[in-house]
């Protein structure tokens, strides 16, 4: 049996391991069309910060491949034609499969700004764009970054490490617009001035013009930004495109069942590219984390390899480290139409926690929770989240003060009756 | 080393939070936390400063194995010129916050001066900040509490506060940590909040630095604990029952006093018993005892977690109120005595409220108790009247009276303030001075010095007034431990009660618990504390820093104005005798064993240290 | 035979003499803000509760990090944070559903309990026996991870 998985980002590599795990005969080869071994994203801003090289971002040692016996390629898939499960590789070469796992993760999206092909304009999403801004952004270079949103934070603190001056444009009216609210997202915005970097929000960049050896970059405030480096984080995409003409159901990402299975039997898609069911919402949505491109690897690998595993929908969450202050959202974090919530909202001590109950039966289930500032076992949110735990009694006191999240987490998953 | 070997010294007239390096020198003559902070103190302060002006200051200090893995080493101090006795103040306070202190980098705290409004210390590690505690103040030292945690979204904080009472300048005011344990004696609460300062808040990440010499330490620390948990009081009549194990043994053995100590045993005491709290009741089957719990690092676990019965009359009607509804910290023995035994109430449940009611708004339950009681006494004997009271039938044994009388206490109001000032001053102000069971102004605790004779010296020279956890002879004399001595004979008991002071003032300087003493001799302590510590700290240089530590806190009250006349007991425990029970006929033999006290301690006969004593001491 | 630790709120005080251990054991100081074992406290039911990770056959921790720093120890079966690998990504702390993995601001990374090699020092510093190290099987493994597994669906798929 040929399993063939597309894409050998975390989502690739775990669906590898898990096929390799469930059936030690299986044929199993792993396409990646980066020159360099599958490696994490994840990773990047510690590469940017120099806290490690680059190969402390590969996923596994280099050999792990070869000893686990995964083939594994290093090309880009140019179409997928299923009526006769082939696969056509860049070099025109062709591959049969018996189970094809699209796992093709996604892409940087740029805004159609006038200058935005220039040289000095990048993504921050490869191995490769982290090498060249790495290479411009030195001290006292003036960098401009375009998106305050998820990727736009992660990197944020490596550029402030790397000692530039750092302006960052975000068109929303804050940060981190799809996972903190206003209060959560105007306290980072303040954190991040008070250390120096330049916010703007509900701003857009109208123009990126060379001047010099660097460049201007407008806004439509008026303002003219120096700049040595543009950094475009504005968003990513599914990959896609490639499967045009093949039959393959595809929407904002390829489009899932239960089993992670496409409309077409015998191909799967997981992680960035998967349109697949949020926990919270039941939607076919494409969340793009990390977590749930690990989850999803899992479950369609073992789906792949025969045995039937229902994907329940994988909890949206987020955890973010922008300049030393984290934020964390979980699943429905702006609540439910109805529901209650609670929430602590400190800005002298960059604090912010909320917590979102559901409704009817579900009034005192967790749904959803965002937090600033916080690190201790914010695991366990998502554990209260998932098992749709009853908090009972726990609720109330959760409404009265939120902290006590642990202590509402162990009473309903612990038999806590003492003896004397 | 287990000295952070920093100080913070916290200028409330300034605002200014400012660390400074600790005295070594004196750490090494005064070891820590009760010692130390005491010989800051005296260095500092005058001994005739008004306790509630901001000339006086105020010292929370650590020992140098708080926060280690010492068995019980938690212990924290406070240190101040007391309000309710003008004597030197020293209350030790176990919980949490004292590893809290530690683990932020702070052996010690002084705060000095006065807010100009309510303030509340914040500490996390090296920051430290006073900030506005105007919405704390008015509040009870659990709603503050719980405020102090939401606002700092931290379940983590560790918080000392003080209650209402204090803030209206109840003399008896303690300073509540963790909720339920405190600095409770001597009014340091009235202290603090005399500052203009709510609370302490700290959060220490820091950690606690490796002992001097690990392997000793850690071996010492195993022997330790092996000895509590082998022992029959620390390792099974501790953690069974709590200091409440006490109740019926001392009530058998005749030295139980009962309604203002005009009685000796109580034929109820039963029902106020550590058994008594194990006991099912009718309502729900549950016994009052929930659990037992342990402070920091303590392998004992004495501690009382308790309910009340919810359709008891204290509570039926306060439903809304979950504080008293579910479970907290429960009666300890002095508190069970002193609002029980002393006031001639055998209520379980109304004890359990009253004293939670004590923990809820920081007061000292032992003074409370003994000054109802001297009230009880006073209304009986139609001194008080009913208009004085408002209206409150305040006669022994009515435990709604009882519940009335503290809740009024609390609130500051009427006759629950004269109440607050404690019962020296309520019965000088009733025209009956004699009927205040105090030394140098602070009450008894739960043993009566006619039953047992050498607690009666120890209570007439602590230096903070009648108190048993100066020099527990209690444990030689009911408990025989460490060897059994005859609790009526006077013979030879200025010696023990010598040692026993002595002892205690070293352990109080530890950071470890009292009650390990139970089982462990100085030659279990010394060990950890040199194995902990830079420095020789043999069994020798304990028991001599114990002894300096001892002569320091005398010298500071005699500078203070005591003298040799306030080494006494009230009359009622010189001239009436027991009535009944198996002391009956027995005073307290005070002046037989005073004199020889003096002689052994190498003070004057007028209780002034000599020039001798002074330089053989180094003090 | 494998051993994992046992946790009995019902036995525990509350000393915390278990996360004193821990830290000395992994820091070489006393600091029960950095222990990988924490007790809980019930104020109003009068309750602690020890608690530390199971070392779950999920390892939801493994399975989601980024860079192949948690391993499993298969001596103990312990899920190790390797501190040279970590970046720092936090990815495994939320994933965690038990919060048993947490990030530490003093070291940039996270960590975990690693069962001291075989020989934790939390059950060994337990006064009560609220904490032990035993069998696996002889107490059917851990009512706590029994319980809060089964009800989380995503571990339904193995």
């Amino acid at each position: 049996m040929r399993h063939i998985i597309i894409g050998a980002g975390p989502c690739g590599v775990v669906a590898a391991e898990t096929l390799r795990k469930a059936n030690p005969m299986a044929d199993i080869t792993l396409i990646g069309d980066e020159p360099v071994p599958p490696y994490s994203r994840m990773a990047i801003p510690y590469l940017l910060i120099e806290n490690i090289g680059e190969e402390g971002t590969y996923l596994r040692s280099t050999e792990h491949y070869e000893k686990q016996n995964i083939n594994y390629l290093n090309h880009r898939v140019s179409s997928v034609d299923a009526d006769e499960k082939v696969l056509t590789l860049d070099d025109g070469s062709t591959l049969l499969y018996d189970k094809l796992l699209i796992a093709s993760g996604s892409h940087p999206i740029s805004p159609p700004i006038e200058g935005i092909d220039l040289p000095n304009v990048h993504s921050c999403w490869t191995l490769d764009d982290a090498r060249q801004i790495a290479a411009i952004a030195k001290q006292g270079s003036n960098v401009v970054l375009m998106g305050a949103g998820f990727i736009g934070c992660i990197i944020l603190e490596a550029l402030v490490k790397r000692g530039v001056n750092l302006s960052v444009i975000e068109m929303g009216s804050r940060m981190v617009p799809r996972m903190l609210d206003e209060k959560a997202g105007g306290l980072l915005e303040k954190w991040c001035i008070e250390k120096g970097v330049n916010v703007l929000t509900s701003t857009k960049i109208t123009a990126i013009k060379e001047s010099g050896d660097a460049m201007e970059v407008e806004t439509d405030g008026g303002k003219i930004l120096k700049a040595d480096l543009v950094i475009s984080a504005t968003g990513v995409r599914s990959n896609i495109a490639f499967l045009e003409g093949s039959g393959i159901d595809v929407k904002a990402g390829v489009v899932v069942d239960n089993k992670l299975q496409t409309n077409i039997a015998n191909i799967y898609a997981a992680g960035d590219v998967a349109q697949a069911k949020d926990f919270s919402t039941g939607e076919y949505e494409v969340q793009a984390i990390q977590p749930t491109a690990t989850d999803h690897g899992r479950i369609a690998a073992l789906n792949m390899a025969g045995q039937s595993v229902e994907h329940h929908g994988s909890v949206n969450m987020n955890v973010l480290d922008t300049l030393g202050l984290i934020s964390h959202s979980f699943g429905l974090w702006m609540g439910v139409e109805g529901g209650d919530s609670v929430e602590i909202y400190n800005p002298d001590a960059y604090k912010y926690m909320n917590l979102r109950f559901g409704i009817d039966e579900e009034e005192d289930v967790l749904v959803g929770a965002s937090t600033l500032g916080m690190t201790q076992h914010i695991g366990v949110v998502r554990g209260l989240i998932e098992s749709k735990i009853h908090l009972k009694e726990w609720k109330e006191r959760l409404m009265q003060d939120p902290t006590r999240i642990m202590e509402a987490y162990l009473s309903s998953t612990q038999e806590l009756d003492n003896v004397i | 080393m287990s000295w952070t070997k920093k100080i913070l010294r916290v200028n409330l007239t300034e605002g200014t939070c400012t660390p400074e390096p600790l005295n070594m020198e004196w750490a090494n003559d005064y070891l820590g936390q009760r010692g130390l902070a005491t010989k800051y103190l005296v260095e500092e302060t005058d001994p005739k400063v008004d306790p509630l002006s901001p000339d006086n200051k105020m010292i929370m200090a650590t020992g140098p194995l708080t926060g280690t893995m010492a068995s019980t080493a938690g212990r924290y101090s406070v240190i101040t010129k007391g309000p309710l006795t003008g004597a030197i103040a020293c209350s030790n306070s176990g919980g949490f916050i004292g590893n809290e202190f530690k683990n932020a980098g702070w052996d010690m705290i002084i705060f000095e001066g006065k807010s100009p409004t309510p303030v509340y210390l914040y500490i996390e590690n090296d920051l430290t900040e006073l900030r506005d505690a105007s919405h704390l103040w008015g509040k009870s030292a659990w709603e503050a509490d719980e405020m102090l945690h939401k606002d700092h979204q931290d379940p983590n904080l560790k918080i000392a506060v003080v209650g209402r009472p204090a803030e209206a300048g109840c003399l008896f005011s303690a300073i509540v940590n963790d909720l339920h344990r405190a600095a409770g004696r001597s009014g340091v609460g009235t202290v603090m909040a005399s500052k203009n300062l709510k609370a302490v808040a700290v959060r220490g990440t820091l950690g606690v630095a490796a002992p001097q010499d690990p392997d000793a330490f850690f071996e010492a620390v195993a022997d330790g604990k092996e000895v509590l948990a082998e022992n029959a009081v620390t390792g099974q009549g501790l953690p069974t029952y709590g200091t409440q194990v006490l109740m019926n043994v001392i009530n058998s053995v005749g030295g139980l006093p009962a309604h203002n100590m005009r009685d000796v045993g109580f034929d109820k005491a039963e029902n106020i018993s550590g058994e008594a709290m194990h006991e099912p009741r009718a309502s729900d089957g549950k016994a009052n005892l929930t659990t037992n719990g342990a402070c920091f690092g303590c392998t004992i676990a004495c501690g009382r977690i308790s309910s009340i019965d919810k359709t008891h009359f204290s509570i039926k009607d306060q439903a809304d109120k979950p504080q008293y509804q579910g479970s907290s910290g429960g009666l300890e023995y002095e508190a069970a005595w002193s609002l029980g035994a002393d006031t001639g109430v055998d209520d379980l449940d109304a004890l359990t409220y009253v004293n939670f009611l004590c923990n809820e708004d920081a007061i000292d339950p032992i003074t409370l108790g003994c000054t109802i009681a001297a009230a009880m006494e006073l209304f009986e004997d139609g001194k008080i009247t009913l208009e004085d009271t408002g209206g409150i039938d305040l006669r022994f044994g009515n435990a709604k009276a009882l519940v009335e009388v503290i809740e009024l206490t609390i609130s500051g109001k009427g006759f629950g303030a004269e109440i607050g000032q404690g019962s020296k001053r309520l019965c000088e102000k009733y025209g009956d001075p004699d009927l205040s069971m105090s030394v140098k102004g602070l009450e008894f605790p739960a043993y009566d010095p006619r039953g047992i004779q050498g607690i009666g010296l120890n209570y007439a020279t602590s230096n903070r007034g009648a108190c048993h956890v100066r020099g527990y002879t209690i444990a030689s004399e009911v408990l025989g431990i460490p060897v059994k001595t005859d609790q009526n004979d006077a013979e030879g008991k200025p010696e023990l009660v010598k040692a026993f002071q002595d002892a205690t003032a070293l352990v109080d300087s530890a950071g470890i618990c009292l009650f390990t003493t139970f089982a462990w001799g100085m030659d279990n302590i010394a060990p950890q504390i040199d194995a902990a510590c830079e420095g020789d700290w043999s069994v020798d240089k304990c028991l001599e820093a114990g002894e300096r530590i001892w002569n320091l806190e005398r010298m500071y009250n005699n500078a203070a104005g005591f003298t040799s006349d306030d080494d006494t007991l009230p009359k009622r425990l010189l001239k009436e005798a027991v009535k009944s029970g198996p002391t009956k006929g027995n005073v307290s033999r005070l002046g037989e064993m005073l004199p020889k006290y003096y002689e052994i301690r190498g003070w004057s006969d007028k209780g002034i240290p000599s020039a001798d004593t002074i330089s053989r001491l180094g003090l | 035979m494998q051993k994992s630790l046992h946790l009995d709120p019902a036995k525990c005080t509350g000393c915390l003499q278990c996360e004193m251990a821990c830290s000395y054991e992994k820091l070489g100081e006393f600091n029960p803000s950095r222990s990988l074992i924490k007790v809980f406290t019930f104020h109003e039911e009068g309750r602690f509760a020890p608690y530390t990770c199971t070392q779950c056959d999920e390892a939801w921790c493994m399975r989601t990090c980024p860079v192949d720093a948690i391993t499993v120890d298969m001596a103990t079966g312990a899920k190790l944070v390797a501190d040279d690998k970590c970046v720092g990504c936090k990815v495994c702390t939320i994933s965690c559903p038990f919060g048993t993995i947490n990030y530490v601001q003093e070291t940039g990374k996270v960590a975990k309990c690693d069962l001291c090699g075989g020989d934790p020092e939390c059950a060994k510093a337990c006064p009560t026996e609220a904490i032990v190290f035993i069998d696996s099987n002889a107490h059917g493994y851990d009512r706590m991870k029994a319980f809060a597994e089964k009800s989380l669906p995503s571990a339904n798929a193995t």
